[in-house]
């Protein structure tokens, strides 16, 4: 996983609530069994007007918002489906981190599974940056993961919280797997207490 | 000591380790995979080298890209055939045990997992679909996790967590006469909205939940991720007991009664305390229906479209508008004068054998209007072979319905299930985002039973007072 240290970049704003999975990429998109080349489907059904032609208002389909690595947007961003294609066509896209007042669970882990960032700032500092995106072209954030902070081109800082565990995770990168292999030892324990314990959850599924 | 909520209980002895900080090495007893999220996590097993820590925990079946019609005639669509190939290749080559398309056991993975005993009281199970919520009927924490956690899960047989904090949601009282579980949970996403649940797990409690069936309860577990949070859960009781005694993957003998004693013991303390809670009253939820795309917008089939103009809030105002935009409905508008063109009995919230049942004896005798087309897809092949048993499938079809094979079908329209643009559906699926059930295509989330009733008048109708 690409690690997550600063990033400086173009931000795009997507100024809608409970954004879910199933509008970040559609099911047509989800047939495919690699995690690559998503970013075809990123958004579809918004890009499009209903005779097939890009729709202009959309942000993704403006210059100005072409070569964005920040996303910023609503509450509630990822709701619905599991579907880590959505990090994966965001990432795709270019997009390295979100910005918005709230996201859903399960999306939000699958954000730290790709290197991307999700940060929660609060609603109010969301509609203020929103409104500094729209009002000027070629606006950018600088996002921190050490400092765990936003500054805009004006100086405005705005902090942000984040777990500590997943903060070091993303920032240096690491194999969360591998992670956890290194407790190779104490999972062994605890199934042979566990085993102890509640035998019946043991049995071979193979009917 | 405060005593524990069931949360509690199952979280704390899943825990290998824990750090200071919280942080968690939780145990994963039971793993559920699907061909769509699993293709990426297999692949990453086989790039690094590593192989699945317990194989035998593990139970696979392709259902989201199946096709419903006959399947002795294959997947006309080949690159779902790829990823229903790819899921066969991966499980022969990692050994794990799958259902197949020819399996009668096939089916939707939420509804096979208790089919088969595979879901069990006290346990945490997991898979790639945030549906997972469904097991917590049996009160097992159970909860969807992206492909990145099921290739985790395949190889340590654990997932790094932070503890979640725990909401009750009470109802207590009876419901009204032909209202359901489906009724129960989409007023309780009604109330506490799309996000309400985030960062929590759902306790389900008080006596209208008590009186539900296992598949009631598996309804209301279900979309419980609907409402922000990724699990909910029910309690053991003797319900539960009986549903799991005999079925294939169940602990039997001796193993039953030990199992048994251990499930008594998980329900929440006296002297236990929620973060959160949350109470409705039974006799309050009318017959729930959805008006627009996301599930908390959803009022009583008894009520009018909401105006945006009667709205301060300026988030929920703009959303409001963009909804009825999308599905093409005026402010202020009756409910039951929403006309629909297609009507979907299915999905993991509504296609086991009771739903079956109620439906059908709603269906009998009567027609799907000629303006309707209708259909009903069994959650699995146990539960359609069990309802031709019955002579299900003949009122069905005598009504006018289509009466196909098992699977996820037009839930989310993956395979050829699919509505067309501007197509109205009533649905007993769990998500009416836009373009869900196909581009274009509009989803009210109803019951099985407010199905069948809008699939025969061809709008909606207060089931309470139909027929």
């Amino acid at each position: 996983m690409q690690a997550f240290t600063t990033l400086t970049g173009l931000v795009a704003p997507l100024d809608r609530v409970n954004v879910d999975t199933d509008q970040i990429i559609p099911k047509q998109f989800l047939k495919t069994i690699k995690r690559t080349g998503l970013r075809e489907g990123l958004f579809f059904d918004w890009r499009k007007l209903q005779d097939g032609s890009p729709d202009p208002s959309f942000f993704l389909n403006q210059a100005r918002y072409q070569g964005a690595t920040i996303l910023l947007t609503r509450d509630n961003f990822g709701c619905g489906s599991s579907r880590e294609h959505a990090p994966w066509a965001l990432l795709d896209q270019g997009f390295r981190c979100i910005i918005a007042p709230s996201f859903a669970d399960i999306f939000y882990n699958n954000c730290f599974q790709n290197g991307i960032l999700p940060v929660v700032l609060n609603a109010e500092e969301v509609l203020d940056l929103m409104k500094e995106v729209l009002d000027s072209e070629g606006y950018q954030l600088t996002v921190d993961l050490g400092h765990q902070t936003v500054t805009t081109p004006k100086g405005t800082v705005y902090r942000f919280e984040i777990d500590p565990f997943r903060k070091d995770c993303l920032y240096r990168g690491l194999d969360s797997i591998g992670l956890t292999l290194q407790h190779e030892d104490a999972i062994t324990a605890y199934e042979k207490r566990r085993k102890a314990e509640a035998p019946w959850l043991f049995g071979d599924v193979h009917p | 000591m405060a005593g524990k909520t069931l949360f509690d209980k199952i979280w704390d002895s899943h825990v290998v380790r824990a750090e200071p900080d919280g942080t968690t090495l939780l145990y994963i007893d039971r793993q559920l995979v699907h061909e769509v999220t699993s293709p990426q996590a297999f692949e990453g097993l086989k790039l690094a080298g590593r192989r699945p820590r317990r194989p035998a925990a593990t139970l696979a079946v392709p259902d989201h890209n199946v096709p419903t019609t006959d399947r002795r005639l294959g997947i006309a669509d080949q690159v779902s055939a790829l990823q229903i190939q790819t899921l066969e290749d991966n499980c022969k080559d990692f050994g794990i045990t799958l259902f197949n398309m020819s399996d009668i056991r096939q089916g939707i993975v939420h509804v096979i997992g208790p089919e088969q005993g595979f879901t069990l009281p006290g346990t945490t199970i997991v898979c790639g679909d945030s549906h997972t919520s469904t097991h917590g009927a049996f009160g097992a924490l159970a909860f969807g996790i992206g492909t990145s956690e099921v290739e985790h899960v395949l190889a340590t047989q654990c997932l790094v967590q932070k503890r979640p904090k725990t909401m009750e949601i009470r109802v207590d009282g009876t419901l009204s006469d032909r209202c359901s579980a489906k009724d129960i949970i989409l007023a309780i996403i009604g109330k506490i909205g799309t996000a309400g649940g985030t960062g929590y797990v759902i306790e389900y409690t008080g006596s209208a939940i008590r009186t539900l069936s296992m598949e009631g309860r598996m309804t209301l577990c279900n979309m419980s991720i609907e409402g922000g949070a990724r699990a909910g859960m029910v309690a053991p009781d003797e319900k539960t007991i009986a549903y799991i005694k005999g079925r294939p993957l169940a602990p039997k003998g001796d193993l039953f009664e030990q199992a048994v004693h251990a499930w008594r013991q998980l329900k929440t303390d006296p002297d236990a305390t929620y973060d959160s809670t949350v109470t409705l009253q039974a006799e309050h939820i009318a017959p729930q229906v959805s008006w627009g795309t996301s599930p908390g917008m959803v009022i009583g089939v008894d009520q009018k479209v909401p105006d945006p103009r009667t709205m301060s809030d300026e988030k929920t105002k703009s959303a409001t508008e963009r909804a009825l935009a999308y599905m093409g409905l005026s402010p202020n508008m009756p409910i039951t004068d929403i006309k629909i063109d297609k009507v979907f009995i299915g999905s993991c919230t509504n296609s086991r054998i009771e739903d079956l049942r109620l439906a059908a004896s709603f269906a009998k005798g009567k027609k799907v209007a000629k303006t309707v087309h209708a259909m009903v897809v069994p959650g699995s092949g146990l539960v359609k072979q069990q309802a031709e048993a019955e002579g299900l499938d003949r009122v069905f079809r005598e009504a006018g319905f289509e009466w196909r094979e098992a699977g996820c079908s037009m839930c989310l329209a993956m395979n050829a299930d699919v509505l067309k643009p501007g197509e109205r559906c009533a649905s007993t699926s769990n998500r009416n985002f836009e373009g869900r059930q196909g581009a274009g295509g509009r989803t009210h989330l109803v019951s099985p039973a407010m199905a069948v009733a809008a699939a025969v008048e061809g709008h909606f109708v207060d089931i309470r007072h139909w027929g």
